[in-house]
């Protein structure tokens, strides 16, 4: 959109993504992104999946640099700093990945005080009890000596969130956070979302399709198709919203009866 | 006609990019190497893996080796009647060719592998991801190790393997074949001199380097493999690719250094 | 217990791996780390033809030295060979030095025969008496020509 209004609202923005394109192979994958993520609120991405949502959040995370335009968090340009800067942003960063990415030659408790062990001065006693406050706020207690080979898929993505949780970060980030768990482990994941949230108060960007449940934890819903961002509103908003695309994905994934309440005449022919 | 040479210039194109890629990846991983922090526990793990639990294979592998030496050696040598310099013709193949190369694709084979299908999972898995995300350095944090690991225990490992053949030769040619006990290591003092030592010396440390290279680079590429990484089968057909390649990688780099040290 | 076994087992195999270096390149490659055991001595010859470093130099028939290294001499085109001797060996000044064969195709060595001399040579000194590689080929087509 318009690159000056980051600038202005700083405070307000954690990150911005102005105009990003990426191109796979003769793929072109994102197609001139824009997004703000607003801080201490909750940004859902929702799309159909293998439309590159994951994409976009390793752009935010300085896995991937863009071919065009720039990812801008906290104000900082993610492709001109150097990597020493870029591992400084990092440490107000935390990530639960798609498979909790947990190390598997690591016990819980090794995996979550990795990044206190490998990135701070702390003792040994101030990283245990640091870890350990983690682990029972995730209900994990008592498991810290086992293998991730040995926990159940819910009990990893605790075990993924304890970790990215535990250097007090301002943003975190959730790739598909209950991709693969059944309905009463993915609302214990989002139940200790908001509880960690409430309590922490960080920036929240989420990857999900997780339709509608997702919605209730948002601020904030954009969608990615068709290699860009359709509109990033209130759930409230986004649900109802007029862009035939979003129109399309709230009733594919919601089901028809959802959105016929609400539909208006001749719709489907433009869609 | 058109199409075909398109190909060839993309596949050109993509090996290009992936020598180029290595190359550097190399550079950062040496760089790694020299600077600190340096942290004695993980290093000491990867010898563990990659030199103590090789020993054995080491062991077994230099003792046959050292033994069909001295039979081909003897059968040889007596058709010169000069079965006297059974000695040196093992010490100095062993030492010189068979020790470093043979012990390279004996790690090559076991921890090689190894080390190519841990880290494409961890590629797979998005723990090298995390690892940067979490700002930690996965040069300095996985790699460091495994580099430090192998240039110290590749070259002791061919030492082990060196002497060990040369009594596996002395076991055939003297106790077996009845060669003189005295002229199988006169003949070996009198013709082994420190350069022969030296070259074997300089070759295990490339080759160590050469696998150790290789193995952790096509692991750490493999989600740019171009016949896609992903799944078992993409980790199982990288860590093949890597093993060939570092095997043909040593043997063409065990003669360039035989011709430029010889 | 786990971290005990894998100190014990990198330290086993460092161990084992710098004794087997060692060994190859003490008894081996000759490499003194402690004080030097050997002195050197050179000679000169009219033709080595065959002579290689590492050969053994012998008297009476035991070794007691190494040939160093080779050289030509740019002035008068002779090969100076540095042989390094046991230094429990005393050499007399006119200690005669010549290149053998062992059996008609076998290495070359050094062979030194005793002199009488009271004067010993000093390390760096030089053996003045030399007599250089006999060439099989030349005596051979010698004895068939001279007889035609």
């Amino acid at each position: 959109m318009n690159g000056n209004t980051g600038k202005k609202t700083l405070p307000e923005v954690a990150i911005e993504l102005q105009g990003v394109v990426k191109t796979f192979g003769r793929q072109r994958v994102l197609d001139g992104i824009d997004l703000k993520v607003m801080a201490g609120q909750t940004t859902v991405i929702v799309g159909a999946s293998g439309q590159g949502k994951s994409v976009i959040l390793k752009h935010m995370l300085g896995l991937v640099r863009p071919d065009e335009g720039r990812v801008l968090v906290f104000g900082q340009d993610l492709s001109t700093i150097s990597r020493k800067e870029l591992n400084e942003i990092r440490m107000n960063f935390g990530v639960l990945f798609q498979n909790a990415a947990l190390f598997d030659s690591m016990t819980v408790f090794d995996n979550v005080a990795l990044p206190l062990r490998e990135r701070t001065r702390k003792s040994d006693a101030e990283i245990r009890s640091l870890v350990d406050e983690k682990l029972k706020l995730m209900d994990l207690f008592g498991s810290e000596s086992k293998y991730p080979a040995q926990l159940s898929g819910g009990m990893r993505k605790r075990v993924g969130l304890a970790r990215a949780l535990v250097l007090d970060p301002k943003v975190v980030f959730f790739d598909e956070p209950t991709t693969g768990l059944d309905a009463h482990k993915s609302n214990e994941i989002y139940r200790l979302f908001y509880q960690t949230q409430q309590q922490l108060g960080y920036t929240a960007v989420i990857v999900s399709h997780d339709v509608p449940k997702i919605f209730k934890l948002s601020d904030h819903v954009a969608l990615l198709a068709q290699g860009q961002i359709q509109g990033c509103m209130p759930p409230e908003q986004f649900q109802l919203s007029d862009n035939p695309l979003i129109r399309e994905y709230v009733e594919t994934t919601m089901g028809p009866i959802y959105s016929s309440e609400k539909e208006e005449p001749g719709l489907h022919e433009t869609v | 006609m058109r199409n075909a040479l398109e190909k060839i210039g993309d596949q050109v194109l993509y090996l290009l990019e992936m020598a180029g890629r290595m190359g550097l990846f190399l550079l950062t991983c040496l760089k790694c190497v020299l600077l600190p922090p340096y942290k004695m526990r993980p290093v000491l793990s990867q010898i563990q893996f990659i030199g103590a639990r090789s020993i054995f294979v080491i062991l077994f592998t230099g003792a046959f080796t050292g033994m069909v030496l001295g039979l081909q050696g003897y059968y040889t040598l007596r058709k010169f009647g000069s079965e006297g310099l059974l000695g040196s013709a093992v010490a100095l193949s062993l030492i010189r060719e068979l020790g470093p190369v043979l012990t390279a694709l004996m790690v090559i084979g076991r921890a090689g592998s190894a080390i190519t299908a841990e880290i494409g999972i961890m590629r797979n898995s998005e723990q090298i991801d995390a690892l940067e995300c979490m700002a930690i350095d996965p040069c300095t944090y996985l790699m460091k190790p495994k580099f430090v690991a192998a240039i110290l225990s590749i070259p002791l490992l061919t030492a082990i393997f060196d002497v060990v053949g040369i009594w596996g030769g002395w076991l055939v040619g003297v106790q077996l074949l009845g060669v003189n006990d005295g002229a199988y290591f006169q003949g070996m003092y009198a013709s082994v001199i420190w350069k022969d030592i030296e070259m074997g010396l300089v070759k295990s440390l490339v080759f160590a380097l050469l696998v150790v290279w290789i193995a952790s680079a096509r692991g750490y590429f493999l989600h740019l493999e171009r016949e896609g990484g992903f799944g078992a089968e993409g980790v199982s057909r990288t860590t093949t690719r890597a093993v060939v390649m570092a095997s043909v990688t040593v043997l063409v780099w065990d003669y360039l250094i035989s011709a430029i040290m010889l | 217990m786990k971290r005990f076994n894998l100190e014990i087992a990198v330290g086993l195999f460092m161990v084992a791996g710098f004794i087997c270096f060692a060994w190859l390149s003490v008894r081996l490659g000759d490499v003194h780390f402690f004080s030097e055991t050997t002195y050197a001595v050179h000679a000169s010859f009219g033709s080595v033809s065959g002579l290689k470093p590492g050969a053994t130099v012998e008297v009476a028939g035991v070794q007691i030295g190494k040939v160093d290294t080779i050289q030509l001499d740019q002035d008068s085109y002779e090969a100076v060979v540095n042989m390094s001797i046991d230094k429990d060996i005393h050499l007399q000044e006119d200690s005669i030095a010549s290149i053998r064969t062992a059996g008609i195709i076998g290495d070359r060595y050094v062979d030194i025969s005793p002199g009488g001399s009271p004067d010993l040579i000093k390390p760096g000194g030089r053996i003045t008496e030399t007599e250089s590689a006999i060439n099989l080929e030349e005596l051979v087509s010698k004895y068939i020509f001279e007889k035609k």
